[in-house]
């Protein structure tokens, strides 16, 4: 046993006493916590697993961007604890049997249908000097998956756009140019001429 | 060495976890999301190990690819939950039954 | 050689002038109407004689050609084609000269019917399906005509389409003839079928493929496929041709004007069926089973039918009885392998029958549309042409020596008697029969009609309000407009009486006694120019038709079914014929019916009542007509209606209204008042859904 070995099991262990932590926090801010807790532990793992920069990427952009947004709306929502916890446990048994079931399933799909195992592996070959994960990724980033790299930042720039629109808020008495209407405004709009007959009083001629 | 199968099941026990979370955390949609983000964790955990196992750099890609959409994901979500609580002032799901039929 | 044109044009003028006369009718007015139709058919019937002559005296060559083809589907052709041979050509003549009499005829018939153009349009247009019938060289022609004289049939007995008589009898008609033609569409699908083609002379040629092969209709039981065939067109021409069963339709037809009672329902259209079995008598002549059946039906409706014109008082319906009666003669003679007999009587009953109906026709115009014999007697002296005319044609009917109808008539018999085939001793007995009845029903109607008391008079004197009670009528439109008839003889005398010139042409109200009087020259024209061929054409053309070779190369006959070559080889001349028949029993059964017609109608005019009385059981079973009406309106009408209705009820409102229409709408109901409950609006139970289905699609997945 390796010493990679023996750090990807204990990493696993963490990460999953950690994601227990994510489901049964009382708060949610220690839930968020520790879900940036199994957040790490999985880098860590993705690193032992020769896949560094996405553990890079998960640090910063999920723990760094994605985490902070959650705790950020956690606290910045006046969440009543008592009243989302109550009947926390009338699910559990349900929940707990579902969950066994899929860890079964997922068992036999590992271990008695063998699933995708059938292809050799391929013969772990020692890194070439000057081998960077990074680099081979973003080779194929920008030849083979083009298009769905560019859609992705689509996706990204649509999510910008609905949350600002969805969270803007639009206040009552708030004073605000009005752009359409001051260029499509008229001046028989503006202006109101008015006849008016002189008036002539009767004093006033004999001045 | 680290075997494939071992992978596997961390990530299907991960997934398996964030299950349960969602039936314990039924209420509180902010946990609901955690748990989701969770999920997507164990599918990426799939998706690198197979890279790893068969020597394809494509696993790696999607698992980019997700981490995009679930970003965009949560930040959408988030933000509806911010809209939801400003008019219920409360994150309680049991209240938000307007979709019964 | 007969050139296309010329067929084209018999067919194409009639039908011209029937388009004319139906759409452009309002234009051209009723001149115009009558002037078109009667040109059109002259046409038809001088280029008709034209193509006779042709064919007969310059020895020109059979037409068979194709003009249009319509469709060829899977090597079955579909085509317009004449099929001109001495057959046709005779078939042509005659249909085209009553035609032409008739249309001259309805001038002075229809003279005051508002549906005058109408009329005219519909027999145009019947000339024109009946043209096409004959001409066929092809079943599917043929059963476009079929139907097409079909649909005319019934657009003219419901002529008068505001009396719901008249609509019931075209209805009936209509109904009835849909039995013998779903027959007739099976026998034709049965021909397509083993031969492959609709097409005369190739299925001719073709017919060994009918022969070879047997079928099973019920399990168990191998019928040839001939015999099948062959009895699946017959009752079609059962249908067309008014054969018992079959036969209801056809006195019920009498609700139409007496022209086409003439035309279609004596001497044209009901003879299509023969014409149609004389064609196929190639089929007809493999199997004798059919024969045999055909035998039997028409030998049945010749003796029965006959007996119902024994108690009949309406003039017209005694005349149709007598047409189904000498219809049901033909038939025995297509029973028998004479097809030639049949052809035969076929063109002398066309003459002499439509003489019949058109005198009938002038007695009902001169009754003041009156059509009830107990209420006519003695017109022989008010109608003189009428009189003598109808005579003969009751002479030719009854088959009297020397004319057309004694010759065709009798030559049938005596085939019926040289026969041999299963049913022949039956059949020769009804034929036999038949002729004293034939002979005591169609004197009854000379005598009842034409001497006697002048019945008229007395009821029109005591009961004015009953003589119309067995007719739909309403008084309202009674004429009190001065008389316009140009040549009625006695309207001097009584100046106090009315012509009812109304719209529907049964409503008279009298208001004195009825003053009958001869009919105009365009209906006793007619009658006479029917009346030279009811006399004299048997004599004239027997020896050919019958005994030469008219119809060589057109009827089959197979050797062990050749009566007529048997009868042939004793032929001497017409005269001779005319001697040998007082050999025979057949004639005295005719004068013996005469004379017995003689003794109750002029004789003992009282004694009629007593037989009735005597023997009412018969009487009323004739009376009403073996209660064929009755059974049919109890079983196949009233059980259509039921099944009608419990299809209705069961199929309809249960079934399609209650379990699939409103019965989805309620299970729709239902399962969505259950998945309602599923909507909790919640949106953990949705996620908790999802949840459970991916981990039973995956358990699938791992258990499969």
């Amino acid at each position: 046993m390796s010493i990679t070995e023996i750090l990807f099991y204990a990493f696993s262990g963490v990460l999953l006493v950690s994601a227990i932590g994510v489901i049964t926090a009382r708060n949610p801010v220690h839930a968020a916590l520790f879900l940036v807790f199994s957040f790490f532990n999985s880098a860590v793992l993705w690193i032992l697993l020769e896949a560094e920069f996405l553990a890079i990427v998960l640090v910063l952009v999920y723990v760094g961007a994605v985490m902070v947004l959650f705790l950020f709306v956690v606290m910045m929502l006046d969440i009543k604890v008592a009243e989302v916890r109550e009947g926390f446990t009338r699910y559990a048994p349900l929940g707990i049997l579902i969950a066994l079931i899929v860890v079964a399933e997922i068992g036999s799909v590992v271990y008695v249908k063998t699933l995708g195992q059938e292809v050799t592996p391929v013969t772990q070959v020692a890194a070439e000097a000057g081998y960077s994960n990074t680099g081979a990724l973003g080779e194929l980033l920008y030849t083979k998956y083009l298009y769905p790299f560019e859609l992705a930042a689509v996706i990204l720039l649509l999510a910008i756009v609905a949350a600002i629109v969805l969270t803007m808020r639009r206040r009552a008495g708030l004073k605000q140019q009005d752009v359409g209407a001051q260029v499509s405004v008229r001046a028989k709009d503006r202006i109101r001429v008015v006849k008016m007959p002189p008036v002539i009083e009767a004093g006033e001629k004999q001045s | 060495m680290i075997s494939l199968n071992f992978v596997l099941m961390l990530a299907g026990i991960l997934f398996a976890l964030s299950v349960a979370g969602i039936f314990l955390n039924r209420k509180n949609v902010i946990l609901l999301l955690m748990c989701i983000e969770l999920m997507l964790l164990a599918v990426n955990f799939n998706f690198i190990a197979f890279a790893r196992q068969l020597g394809d750099l494509g696993g790696q890609v999607f698992v980019f690819f997700i981490l995009t959409v679930a970003a965009a994901e949560s930040a959408i979500g988030l933000a509806i939950l911010v809209v939801l609580f400003r008019e219920r002032k409360s994150i309680n799901v049991e209240q938000l039954d307007t979709m019964k039929g | 050689m007969i050139s296309q044109s010329v067929l084209l044009t018999i067919v194409l003028a009639p039908l011209l002038a029937a388009i004319l006369a139906g759409i452009a009718g309002k234009v051209i007015g009723r001149a115009g109407a009558h002037t078109v139709t009667i040109a059109g058919v002259a046409i038809a019937f001088g280029l008709s004689a034209y193509v006779l002559k042709l064919l007969l005296v310059d020895g020109a060559p059979i037409v068979n050609q194709t003009v249009y083809t319509w469709l060829v589907s899977d090597g079955i052709r579909m085509e317009v084609g004449f099929l001109v041979d001495n057959l046709s050509a005779m078939m042509m003549t005659v249909v085209t000269f009553v035609s032409l009499c008739v249309h001259v005829y309805t001038i002075g018939y229809m003279k005051d019917d508002p549906g005058y153009q109408r009329f005219f349009a519909y027999i145009s247009l019947f000339t024109f399906s009946m043209l096409m019938l004959v001409m066929s060289n092809n079943f599917m022609q043929l059963f476009f005509g079929w139907e097409a004289v079909g649909v005319v049939s019934y657009l003219l007995i419901g002529f008068w389409y505001t009396r719901p008589s008249a609509i019931f009898a075209n209805l009936k008609a209509f109904l009835v003839n849909r039995v013998g033609d779903f027959g007739f569409v099976l026998g034709i699908a049965g021909v397509a079928y083993y031969t492959g083609s609709l097409d005369y002379a190739t299925v001719f040629d073709a017919r060994d493929a009918i022969v070879a092969n047997t079928m099973e209709i019920f399990p168990g039981v191998e019928w040839q496929a001939i015999t099948v065939v062959c009895i699946c067109l017959f009752v079609g021409a059962m249908g067309k041709s008014a054969q018992v069963p079959l036969h209801v339709w056809l006195p019920d037809s009498m609700e139409g004007p007496t022209p086409i009672s003439a035309l279609i329902h004596a001497a044209t259209m009901v003879t299509a069926g023969i014409f149609m079995v004389a064609r196929m008598s190639p089929l007809f002549e493999l199997s004798e089973m059919a024969l045999s059946f055909v035998l039997v039906i028409g030998a049945t409706t010749a003796f029965f039918m006959g007996l119902l014109g024994l108690v009949n008082n309406d003039i017209k319906r005694v005349v149709a009885y007598s047409t189904l009666s000498q219809l049901g003669y033909m038939t025995v003679a297509l029973g028998v392998s004479a097809y030639a007999g049949a052809l035969f009587h076929l063109m002398t009953h066309a003459f002499f029958k439509a003489l019949l109906f058109l005198a009938a026709g002038s007695v009902i115009i001169g009754m003041h549309h009156e059509q009830d014999m107990r209420k006519m007697g003695g017109l022989k002296k008010y109608m003189p042409i009428t009189y003598w005319t109808s005579a003969i044609g009751t002479l030719a009917l009854i088959g009297f020596p020397g004319t057309s109808g004694f010759f065709s008539k009798d030559a049938l018999i005596e085939a019926v008697h040289a026969s041999h085939i299963p049913g022949a001793t039956y059949a020769y007995w009804c034929v036999f029969l038949g002729v004293f009845i034939t002979a005591f029903y169609s004197f009854r109607l000379v005598f009842m009609t034409f001497h006697g008391p002048e019945r008229f008079r007395e009821v029109a004197h005591e009961s004015h309000g009953e003589s119309n009670g067995t007719h739909l009528t309403s008084d309202a439109d009674a004429g009190h407009e001065p008389d316009t008839h140009e040549d009625h003889h006695a309207a001097a005398a009584h100046g106090d009486h009315g012509h009812g010139h109304g719209t529907s042409h049964d409503d008279h109200a009298h208001h004195g006694p009825v003053e009958p009087h001869e009919s105009p020259w365009v209906v006793t024209l007619p009658l006479i120019l029917l009346a030279i061929p009811s006399l004299f054409i048997g004599a004239v053309t027997i020896g050919p038709m019958l005994f030469g070779d008219f119809f060589n190369g057109v009827l089959f006959v197979n050797e062990e079914h050749d009566v007529l070559g048997h009868i042939g080889e004793e032929w001497h001349g017409p005269l001779g014929f005319v001697l040998h028949a007082f050999q025979q029993p057949a004639i005295y059964l005719a004068f013996a019916g005469w004379a017995a017609a003689w003794f109750l109608y002029i004789k003992r005019p009282d004694l009629p009542a007593v037989i009735a009385g005597k023997f009412s059981a018969l009487y009323h079973l004739f009376a009403k007509k073996f209660y064929f009406d009755e059974i049919y309106q109890a079983v196949f009408a009233r059980g259509s209606v039921g099944l009608g209705t419990a299809l209705w009820r069961v199929g309809d409102v249960a079934l399609i209204d209650g379990a699939a229409v409103n019965g989805s709408a309620r299970a729709v109901g239902w399962l969505s008042g259950v998945m309602r409950r599923l909507q909790s609006g919640y949106l953990y139970h949705y996620a908790f859904a999802m949840i459970i289905g991916l981990s039973v699609l995956l358990a699938w997945y791992v258990l499969r």
